[in-house]
């Protein structure tokens, strides 16, 4: 990328990082003037994905790129190194922020929302600690921004200051700040008295004078602890945080929170236990059949919920499990396939929140049972839906199916059964869940009873970003390169 | 027997500071309990000056003929913690003082219930 | 020649100034006088600070008398990093204190408040830095005697009985500490604290010295509110002035830890109190079980001061768990929670106390719809309650990181888990305020609409604390680095004893 040609290339990291940070900033000032701040807000968003490119185009070159803050303790420090699987999460998250932003500014301005410049500055804050997440170099780096992450998304949580927005925020920082005070900074802490480091290495910083049962229960303790993976019994934060405006549930919890959530199990899979110790130790089996059970019972309570995003919100457990279970087959084809999925499922996700938003702007509706008939009013919505539940269920020609053929694969591999019937079973449960909608919405007939208003397809601001992430979950189909590239460059660095 | 009379000037400030510690925890009357802390605080004082005497020993005064003393410095120090116990009285009885015009009473009991006093 | 004065400074200077704020008489002057008063101490404790750093020792030998006969005032770097922590909390709590006593002490009594405020702080470093345990006990009670009057000052009657069950406690602790003092006398004829040092490990486990220790022990206990000695410390905190409250959260409790440290490691011997008497497993146990009760119990608080008293007691309980684990990482963490704890609970304290000064109130209710009106106070309030709860970047994870490293070290999973989850009932007791201020409508009847900001004078000081939670929660190479030091010299008083003389 010229456009940043001139900028020493481990400065980088920090452009990702500030850009966000200065963004919120910049609409904090700008508060007093919509146009302006929207305009910044796009503005930020766009000039991020570019330096976020040029961060990919040195990854593929191998130039390495590092960035160290401060020395937080002696030997401890606050700093970042780019990989690849941090580049893959990176791209998708920036990627979809401009595409969320424009979305939110029709969605926010659609429904008439109050306090848009707090929005707008902890949705830029949110960004800012994902980047850092995504690049940080050791488990305290991502401790810290894993926490910065979960403070600024608060305040959207609890956007409707309704007494059921702040339920909510109470269940999602409970949860979220307790697994990860409790378990997760518990696991750093004990990897650090272990073993004396915190870094990333590949291959995994444990070695043969680690004692087998602490390095398993360390293992226990990190998928737990990281509360952002949604794995069960610490799910219930992802569909109390479903109270938020659209564009949050669209961007932040099902695709940048929660993905930081995978991103940091993968990465600990990889970088801090490394696949060859994941597959010798015992407790590997039991995450994995945590992940299984989480997939289909998830996806089971998603069936008998009315309400969209509730629906959509066990959805995305479900989907996330398919990514730690491809962690914990530790094998080639799983991580691939867990890293495929990180972008899969964030495309897919996102344009099944976006219409579902899209739906509640123009039509006013959240429940599934009133969407009969809806798809001869908002044609290019349903289409956009249609799209993103194929690749949810894992059908072609959707990016879904990429990464479900890999986990499938990598299970079949290395013989998990319980693996291949949980990811069987669930693709069965979520055609089960998404095709009635999707026959609903074409096939029956409207009510005539109630009284219909007429509407048509939602405003452009709002339309045009769900049918570009429908294009993408189609284009990624048959392009599946990039990612592909990137998981398998991340396995090379590690083998 | 020896146990009791030898230390004898123990066993008195352990049944001092008893009384004094019973009163300032049972009594009702802060008034009272001020003087138990009293009670208390001298059994301390008499501890430190009975432990500077020594047996056949006169006040610490040079004089022809006496080669004997006792230990002046726990007297000294004794001096010292008196005043921090008179201060320490004076300050408890005009916060009682304080109280009296304040709850209109200076027994527990009558104005615990009245406010809740954590 | 202030150089060779330099160790006794932070005594005579506040005792000094005590009487002539009397004299003077008009409150605006006495402020001034104070805080310059206080002001020059902060300076000095930095000298003192930077000349202890190599680990050395300043000796003073009080009116020329050589030790062991004359009194000593002794210096090294655990007292200083203490000293400097109290003189700093004292001049903030100064600056804040000329609005919102003004608003809370009537105006006569105002030159009487800075008079008791400055005998407080001189008792304080009197503690501090003396080298004999008996002047320790004298400076013990002038400050505690201040404190007493401090606490009664506030308008609220209720502070009436406040102070004075603290003062039954108070001199309970203090005269036990004496009987202790006493017992060791007995034993060694000295009380210069290295003489007493060297010759009770000479003598060690006689009946006479476990009895002192016991003594010394329980009276430190009750001065530092060590659970289940610490009932006086909540109602004390409640109806004190608020910027009484302030200043003792973030010195009282941390000099009597200071005192326990000194008994523990100077004079008794690290390997006496822990090894020969097992001294850890008991202040381990009221350690934890502080932790969780008082922490558990400031979660049903609706008065936000009595609120945080009791966190400040279950933070106590962290500092003493980082003595007990008995090793250079636990200590490093206790002094460096000394330190932290004492930036972010004088920050909070004064955000409740700017809350009072607006609202006339400090129960739960008149925080509501805060984060609108008065956004300077609750957005510092938010921040140094984020310090509390162990957030990264800020001063509590810091500590936290310390303390569970060091019970890590020892193979201890099991307390560094317990401290892990005791630190998420800070999330609710915090959380609680946050909200109240953020997300709910003020109440109905009070005149919510006129409710502003309070002056610049109250949010300088406040931020200024906010601020220093978050600069020492990221650059930490100042505080970890003298708060080793003083570990260092604490563990190595207790070894090298016999070669200091």
């Amino acid at each position: 990328m010229n456009l940043w040609a001139s900028i020493s290339q481990d400065q980088l990291i920090n452009l990702a990082i500030f850009i966000p940070f200065f963004g919120a900033f910049l609409v904090g000032l700008l508060g007093k003037y919509p146009n302006l701040r929207e305009a910044a807000s796009i503005a930020t968003s766009i000039i991020l994905f570019t330096v976020v490119l040029a961060i990919t185009d040195n990854t593929f070159h191998g130039t390495l790129m590092n960035m160290h803050w401060f020395d937080l303790f002696p030997g401890l420090s606050v700093s970042f190194l780019v990989e690849p699987l941090g580049v893959l999460f990176a791209l998708v998250a920036s990627f979809l922020w401009i595409v969320t932003t424009i979305y939110a500014i029709g969605y926010m301005r659609g429904n008439n929302e109050k306090n848009q410049t707090r929005f707008f500055i902890c949705f830029a804050l949110a960004i800012s600690s994902v980047m850092a997440i995504c690049f940080s170099d050791n488990l305290l780096t991502l401790f810290i921004f894993y926490e910065v992450l979960t403070l600024s998304t608060y305040p959207l949580v609890t956007h409707a200051g309704t007494k059921e927005a702040k339920e909510g925020g109470r269940i999602y920082l409970g949860i979220l700040l307790s697994t990860s005070v409790g378990f997760l900074l518990f696991a750093i802490l004990g990897t650090y008295a272990i073993t004396g480091t915190l870094d990333f290495k590949p291959g995994g910083v444990f070695d043969e004078s680690s004692p087998d049962l602490m390095v398993g229960l360390l293992l226990v303790l990190f998928c737990f602890g990281i509360g952002k993976a949604a794995l069960m019994p610490f799910h219930r934060w992802l569909p109390s945080a479903m109270v938020a405006p659209t564009p949050v549930s669209a961007l932040l919890h099902a695709v940048a929170v929660v993905k930081a959530g995978v991103f940091s199990i993968l990465k600990v899979a990889v970088y801090i236990f490394g696949l060859d110790t994941l597959s010798d130790l015992a407790t590997t089996d039991l995450i994995l059949y945590a992940a299984s059970g989480t997939m289909v019972i998830a996806s089971i309570i998603a069936m008998t919920k009315d309400n969209l995003k509730a629906r959509l919100a066990y959805s995305t457990i479900a989907q996330l499990s398919y990514i730690v279970l491809g962690a914990m087959l530790a094998t080639a084809m799983g991580v691939i396939g867990s890293a495929m999925h990180i972008a899969a499922h964030a495309f897919g996700k996102i344009t099944l929140f976006f219409v579902a938003g899209a739906i509640y702007t123009t039509a006013h509706k959240k429940l599934v049972s009133e969407l009969d008939g809806i798809g001869k009013h908002m044609p290019l919505t349903m289409t956009a839906f249609t799209i993103g539940a194929i690749s949810m269920i894992g059908l072609p020609p959707a990016a879904g199916f990429i990464s479900k053929w890999y986990l499938l694969l990598g299970s079949l591999e290395t013989s998990q059964w319980v693996a291949v019937i949980a990811l069987i079973l669930s693709t069965l449960l979520n055609a089960a869940y998404f095709i009635p909608i999707v026959y609903a919405a074409y096939f029956k007939s409207e009510p005539n009873d109630q009284k219909h208003q007429s509407h048509g397809e939602a405003p452009l601001m709002i339309l045009i970003p769900l049918l570009i992430t429908a294009g993408m979950t189609l284009f990624m189909f048959f392009n599946p390169e990039l990612p592909l590239a990137l998981a398998k460059q991340m396995l090379e660095l590690s083998l | 027997m020896s146990l009791i009379f030898e230390h004898f000037n123990h066993w008195v400030v352990v049944i001092l500071m008893m009384i004094g510690l019973y009163i300032v925890i049972t009594a009702n009357n802060l008034v009272k309990k001020v003087v138990g802390l009293n009670i208390f605080q001298s059994a301390v004082f008499l501890m430190y000056i009975t432990m500077g005497k020594v047996v056949g020993g006169t006040a610490p005064i040079l004089a022809e003929g006496v080669t004997q003393y006792s230990n002046p410095l726990p007297h000294v120090l004794i001096l010292t913690a008196i005043v921090v116990g008179v201060a320490t009285t004076a300050v408890g009885l005009s916060l009682v003082l304080r109280i009296k015009s304040a709850y209109g009473t200076i027994e527990e009991n009558e104005f615990q219930n009245k406010e809740d006093v954590i | 020649m202030f150089e060779q004065h330099l160790a006794v400074l932070p005594v005579l200077l506040p005792l000094i100034a005590a009487p002539l704020v009397v004299l003077i008489n008009k409150p605006r002057a006495a402020w001034l006088l104070s805080t310059l008063f206080v002001g020059a101490c902060v300076y000095i404790s930095f000298g003192l600070v930077s000349a202890t750093m190599d680990g050395g020792a300043l000796r003073y030998a009080l009116g020329g008398w050589e030790p062991p006969w004359g009194i000593e005032m002794r210096v090294d770097s655990a007292n200083a990093f203490v000293l400097l922590t109290v003189s700093v909390i004292a001049t903030l709590v100064l600056l804040f204190a000329k609005e919102s006593i003004a608003s809370e002490v009537a105006h006569k009594q105002l030159p009487l408040f800075y008079s008791a405020y400055l005998l407080c702080l001189a008792g304080l470093s009197g503690i501090l830095i003396t080298g004999d345990a008996f002047n320790l006990f004298v400076f013990l009670e002038i400050s505690s005697l201040a404190t007493y009057t401090l606490v009664s000052l506030a308008a609220d009657r209720r502070c009436l009985t406040a102070a004075f069950r603290y003062l039954v406690m108070g001199t309970i602790g203090a005269t036990f500490i004496l009987i202790g003092v006493g017992m060791l006398y007995m034993k060694t004829g000295t009380l210069n604290m290295l003489d007493l040092a060297e010759r009770i490990q000479a003598v060690e486990s006689h009946r006479t010295i476990n009895t002192g220790l016991a003594f010394i022990m329980v009276g430190v206990s009750i001065k530092l509110a060590l659970f289940p000695l610490h009932m006086w410390l909540p109602a004390a905190y409640s109806f004190a002035p608020s910027a009484v409250t302030a200043f003792l959260a973030g010195t009282a409790t941390k000099v009597a830890i200071y005192v326990m440290l000194r008994f523990v490691f100077t004079i008794f011997g690290a390997g006496y109190v822990f090894e020969q008497m097992n001294m850890e497993i008991i202040v381990l146990v009221l350690a934890l079980a502080g932790i969780f009760q008082c922490s558990f119990v400031a979660t049903t608080q609706s008065n936000i001061k009595t609120l945080l008293a009791y966190s400040s007691v279950a933070q106590v309980g962290y500092i003493i768990l980082g003595v007990s684990l008995v090793s250079l990482t636990g200590l490093t963490a206790s002094l460096l929670h000394i330190f932290n704890h004492a930036l972010m609970k004088a920050a909070l304290f004064m955000a409740v106390g700017a809350v009072f000064y607006r609202m006339g109130s400090v129960q739960i209710i008149a925080f509501q719809g805060l984060g609108r009106r008065m956004p300077w106070t609750m957005s510092a309030f938010t921040i140094a309650g984020l310090s509390i709860i162990g957030v990264p970047l800020t001063v509590g994870f810091i500590s936290k990181w310390y303390l569970v490293t060091a019970a890590l070290e020892q193979g201890n999973w099991l307390v560094a888990f317990l401290v892990l989850v005791a630190s998420l009932f800070a999330v609710v007791y915090i959380g609680k305020v946050i909200e109240a201020a953020y997300f709910k409508e003020p109440s109905e009847d009070a005149d919510a609409t006129k409710i502003k900001e309070v002056p610049v004078s109250m949010l300088i000081p406040m931020w200024l604390l906010v601020l220093a939670n978050i600069y020492f929660g990221i650059d930490t190479s100042l505080t970890v680095s003298a708060a080793t030091a003083g570990a260092e010299a604490l563990l190595n008083g207790s070894s090298l004893v016999g070669g200091v003389q």
